[in-house]
């Protein structure tokens, strides 16, 4: 399937090759630019292209290849940096230099490496499309290796193997690979969805404690620039207990993926020892990159998370920011000429987003085992407007919504999730988990955790306007308690020893304050002075 | 490569700084085009769409005098580059690459295309090495470190300008890169002649090396686009193949925000908030993004674009879009510089997100984290004292809150304000302690 290029437009390119199909794999020009069949109609197709599309000339050679964008899935995704496209980072620095030019393709997976392959049937054996020949072992990870056809096996390897060489072969050379290559906009088969049962921990306080998230689930933090964002989306990518973290940088910064990087190459994760980097897979799309690679790169994320999902790895998917997603979206929309929706993003952006969202759940596998994928993005809305679309699209779709309030951030009160605001779907399921589990009084002291915290909101009200000398002693008591909710147990700073607390830790560390505040209450009562009772044991 | 220069005269239509031409048959997408007039005038455009043989080109300055029937296009093959070489040091040159300073055009070394590439995320080094500005304000408590990108949001009628000389005159990137050469490039965007003369001055005066390139208001608004993109080649080739650390200084973002908007217009693309195109984002981190260090490399780009906020609002889509892509802010205030405070930086809102790595032990100075965490503390809670303050008034108000409020004022006047001084890092330090101890706040 080979034609030519018959106009350039941006990032969108028309070509008159035959009998493409929509969301086909096209390579285009000299340097062989990778796109994707987004229109078609008579005797031209118009594509998306995922590279810079500067220098392109008419005229100049297209090919279709005949199938849709995929991703490779295989022994190897785990540790690695992709780009949107999965291109494999860390190689292509070592073969291409620092920096990244258009048309360059390596592999995503090292095809050269070894892997220890356990076979299951044996030669002579006739196997089924889709039977497991074996396991390969990727640290604790045991990846099944299916059949890609049916046939009588007459050869099949055992040991150490690698990814370029035929892991078994059938009857009449056909040749069978321990890898596989998925559609990334088709989300991957499971046999049944379930309902979350189970939290995904956080190792934040204000998460765990007033707004818990599932594992299965999903949830948003939006909030305007510099209230957070990233770093909580990399603490959680630290500290939530789950098997398999995929972190998608989308449109963001490249020294924030350096450094992720290089930090999570040296600490270890908090749950098995190991060195984080072991169980996590990045993918990069930084802002200055092209714009469409980066709309396909939570594809390609979360395409990656799903493999591992079904073989039975509870998976955490984090993308950073999925406004930039949208942003991407628009523009190709409005390349292509689309009628444009609310703010210029194309209307179907909810649909789409909804879409996304549904690839989380916790599922049984085609072969039976339980697996989640979660879901957290964080949402950059413009001039910190809550009320845009993208915002709003994530609202009506996603299970938790921590607002990170630019007020908060202001004060270094962090992470600044504003406790009045946020809320998760599954804080009533969770806190039977966590009471039954963790604490008896953990439901309790929610409650009056949270009606503290109202309490103190009115009272500082009031304050502003009285001035502090027209309050109550009970109402200074209160604010007391209330202040050091906020500082010692909402307030988590990333930089410290306390990044991460277990919700051992957390449920202790909030019964304290409020026992203390009760006895202080109760003292009070008692006649006993209020400066005695602050300044003695102050809380 | 094509084997001759194609020429046409076959231009269809004519409007604004757009020209379609028909019937070319080999172009491609970004190629630099060359127009010439009937009166033999020329001049460089960029090949923007192309639809079969019909091609749409964008002319970087004057379209006046064009027509249909004598003007000639001529195509290049190649996309826009600029030439590089050291001979550029310390020359200034118009947004077209061409010399404003009577001196002949150096002879380049070698070109490359200005719209630059993507650094490889894996291949970044972290910036981590101080760069001392010479203002309390932002070493002490916002620290800018080598291969950061971090913005000074101003307003109108503040002394942007004035700052922005002060730290071209007395920037030091010494830190752990002792013995490294620096420079600064200086993109001026949409000046007045005004503050032409008064850069060009600041320029003569200072002693580091350096290369400007200056868009007057009245040049054309195309080349107020190319002119960051020429600056940051450069300080690419200066950073990365002549290993030197490298202060880029843009001044104002805001109109090539403007400029930006104004051609998108012109392409009749769909407007976003406030009719900024949709992908300003894009754009901007095109530019910033080209801040860095690069491991295993020896130079850096650091970049300080100044912002103009319209209606002094933060939440406008020019200091929004440029918040959300660098590594923190330095906000001015109207306030502060009511009173006669220099440089006017409202620390509170300020930020430096990789401030953290930059200072220390090895670095500035052992208690600098400490210094800085308290100064920020007790000038934070001075600031909410003062809400009270307007209430209940100062009597009404108990001694240690009283003593919080005079810091606070003394924190502004002593250690923000220091007027044309520059401050080493130590000075600054030292000045912070002092404040501290004087209203008893060593400890936290
Ligand atoms: N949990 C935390 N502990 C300590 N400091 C924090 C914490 N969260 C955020 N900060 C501070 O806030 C700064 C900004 O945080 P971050 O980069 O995560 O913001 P963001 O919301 O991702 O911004 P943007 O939208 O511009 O990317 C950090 O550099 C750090 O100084
Ligand atoms: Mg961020």
């Amino acid at each position: 399937m080979k034609g030519r290029i018959i106009g350039i437009s941006g990032p969108t390119v028309t070509v008159d090759i035959p009998d493409l199909k929509l969301y086909d794999r096209v390579r285009l020009g000299l340097e062989r630019l990778q796109g994707e069949v987004v229109h078609l109609s008579s005797g031209r197709a118009m594509v998306q292209v995922y590279e810079d599309t500067r220098g392109l000339a008419l005229g100049e050679p297209a090919e279709g290849m005949g199938r849709p964008l995929s991703a490779q899935l295989g022994p190897g995704l785990l540790t690695g940096i992709f780009d949107g496209l999965q291109r494999p980072l860390s190689r292509m620095a070592a073969v291409h230099g620092p920096f990244i030019r258009p048309g360059k393709l390596l592999s995503p997976l090292a095809m050269d490496q070894s892997w220890q392959f356990t076979p299951a049937p044996q030669i002579g054996d006739t196997v089924t499309a889709g039977e497991v020949l074996g396991t390969i072992s990727e640290g604790s990870h045991q990846h099944p290796v299916h059949a890609a056809a049916a046939g009588t096996l007459t050869m099949i390897a055992s040991g150490l193997v690698v990814l370029k060489e035929p892991i078994a072969l059938l009857a009449g050379d056909i040749k069978l690979y321990a890898h596989e290559e998925w559609p990334i906009r088709q989300p991957r088969p499971y046999r049944q969805k379930l309902a979350p049962t189970a939290p995904l921990i956080t190792g934040q306080r204000i998460i765990d404690f007033l707004f818990p998230l599932a594992k299965g689930g999903t949830a948003i933090l939006p909030g305007g620039f510099g209230t957070g964002k990233t770093i909580l989306e990399q603490a959680i990518a630290k500290f939530a207990d789950v098997d398999v973290v995929v972190y998608a940088g989308c449109g963001e910064r490249g020294n924030e993926m350096a450094e992720m990087l290089e930090e999570f190459g040296e600490l270890a994760d908090p749950w098995s020892g190991q060195r984080l980097m072991d169980r996590t897979i990045l993918v990069a799309n930084t802002s200055n990159m092209p714009v469409a690679a980066r709309e396909a790169s939570i594809y390609t994320a979360v395409t990656m998370a799903e493999y591992y999902r079904d073989m039975g790895c509870h998976v955490l998917l984090l993308a950073d920011s999925i406004s930039r997603w949208a942003e991407a979206l628009r523009e190709i929309s409005s390349a292509m000429e689309e009628m444009p929706g609310e703010e210029g993003y194309p209307t179907y952006l909810a649909s789409r987003l909804a879409g996304f969202f549904s690839r989380a759940g916790v599922v049984e596998t085609m072969n039976g085992r339980i697996g989640s994928l979660s879901i957290i993005l964080s949402v950059s809305p413009p001039g910190g407007d809550f009320t845009e679309p993208a915002t709003q699209a994530c609202l009506r779709t996603s299970g938790a919504f921590l607002m990170l309030d630019t007020a908060l951030a202001h004060r270094r009160h962090f992470p600044a999730i504003n406790w009045f605001q946020s809320f998760s779907l599954y804080d009533a399921d969770m806190g039977s988990y966590f009471e039954k589990e963790v604490s008896p009084a953990w439901n309790r002291n929610r409650r009056k955790c949270q009606a503290l915290l109202q309490r103190d909101e009115k009272l500082r009200e009031v304050a502003a306007i009285v001035g502090a000398d027209g309050l109550q002693d009970s109402d200074h008591l209160l604010l007391a308690v209330a202040e050091r909710i906020r500082q010692d147990f909402l307030c988590q700073n990333s930089y410290s020893a306390d990044a991460f607390s277990t919700p051992e830790l957390t449920a202790e560390k909030i019964n304290t304050i409020i026992s203390w505040g009760e006895a202080a209450e109760k003292r009070l009562t008692d006649g006993e002075e209020l400066a005695d009772i602050l300044s003695k044991d102050k809380p | 490569m094509r084997l001759a220069e194609h020429r046409y005269k076959t231009i269809s239509s004519i409007r604004s700084q757009l020209l379609m031409v028909e019937q070319v048959a080999a172009v491609r997408l970004g190629e630099v085009v060359r127009v010439v007039g009937p009166d033999g005038r020329s001049q460089e455009g960029e090949v923007l769409l192309i639809d079969g043989h019909t091609v749409l080109i964008q002319i970087f300055g004057e379209c006046r005098g064009l027509d249909l029937r004598e003007s000639t296009v001529i195509f290049t093959d190649a996309i826009k580059q600029a030439p590089l070489s050291l001979h550029m040091l310390n020359r200034v040159f118009n947004g077209s690459f061409l010399p404003l300073d009577g001196l002949p055009t150096p002879l380049p070394e070698k070109w490359v295309p200005v719209a630059g590439v993507p650094i490889n995320p894996t291949s970044r080094a972290r910036p981590e090495e101080f760069i001392e500005t010479g203002f309390s304000a932002i070493d002490g408590l916002n620290t800018l470190v080598k291969g950061q990108k971090l913005p000074i949001f101003s307003c109108a009628g503040l002394p942007a300008k004035e700052i922005a000389a002060a730290i071209l005159k007395n920037c030091t990137m010494t830190g752990t890169g002792q013995g490294r050469k620096q420079a600064v490039v200086f993109v001026a965007l949409g000046l007045s002649h005004y503050e032409y003369s008064f850069y060009m001055e600041t320029l003569a005066a200072i002693e580091t090396n350096f290369v400007a390139f200056i868009n007057l208001s009245s040049d054309p608004v195309v080349e107020r686009l190319l002119a960051p993109r020429f600056g940051l080649t450069v300080a690419e080739y200066l950073a990365f193949e002549k290993e030197m650390d490298v202060l880029v200084v843009i001044t104002d973002m805001t109109n090539y925000c403007d400029a930006l908007r104004e051609i998108s217009t012109s392409r009749e693309e769909l407007p976003g908030r406030r009719g900024y195109p949709g992908y300003m984002y894009s754009d901007l981190a095109s530019l910033f993004e080209r801040a860095g260090r690069i491991k295993d490399r020896a130079g850096s780009v650091t970049m300080l674009p100044i912002v103009t906020m319209p209606e002094d609002d933060i939440t406008h889509p020019i200091p929004d879009l440029t918040g959300y892509i660098t590594e923190g802010q330095i906000v001015l205030s109207r306030d502060l510089h009511r009173q006669g405070i220099f440089p006017p930086i409202d620390v509170l809102p300020s930020l430096s997100r990789l401030m953290q790595q930059g200072i220390g032990t090895g670095r500035t100075r052992d208690d600098h984290r400490q210094t800085a965490n308290r100064l920020y503390k007790y000038y934070a809670k001075g600031r909410d004292l003062r809400g009270l303050e307007a209430i209940v008034g100062r009597d009404g108000m108990s001694v240690s809150d009283r003593n919080i409020l005079d810091f606070t004022d003394t924190f502004e006047q002593e250690f923000v304000n220091q007027g044309g001084s520059r401050r080493a890092i130590t000075a600054t330090l030292d000045t912070g302690l002092a404040i501290l101890k004087r209203y008893g706040l060593e400890e936290l």
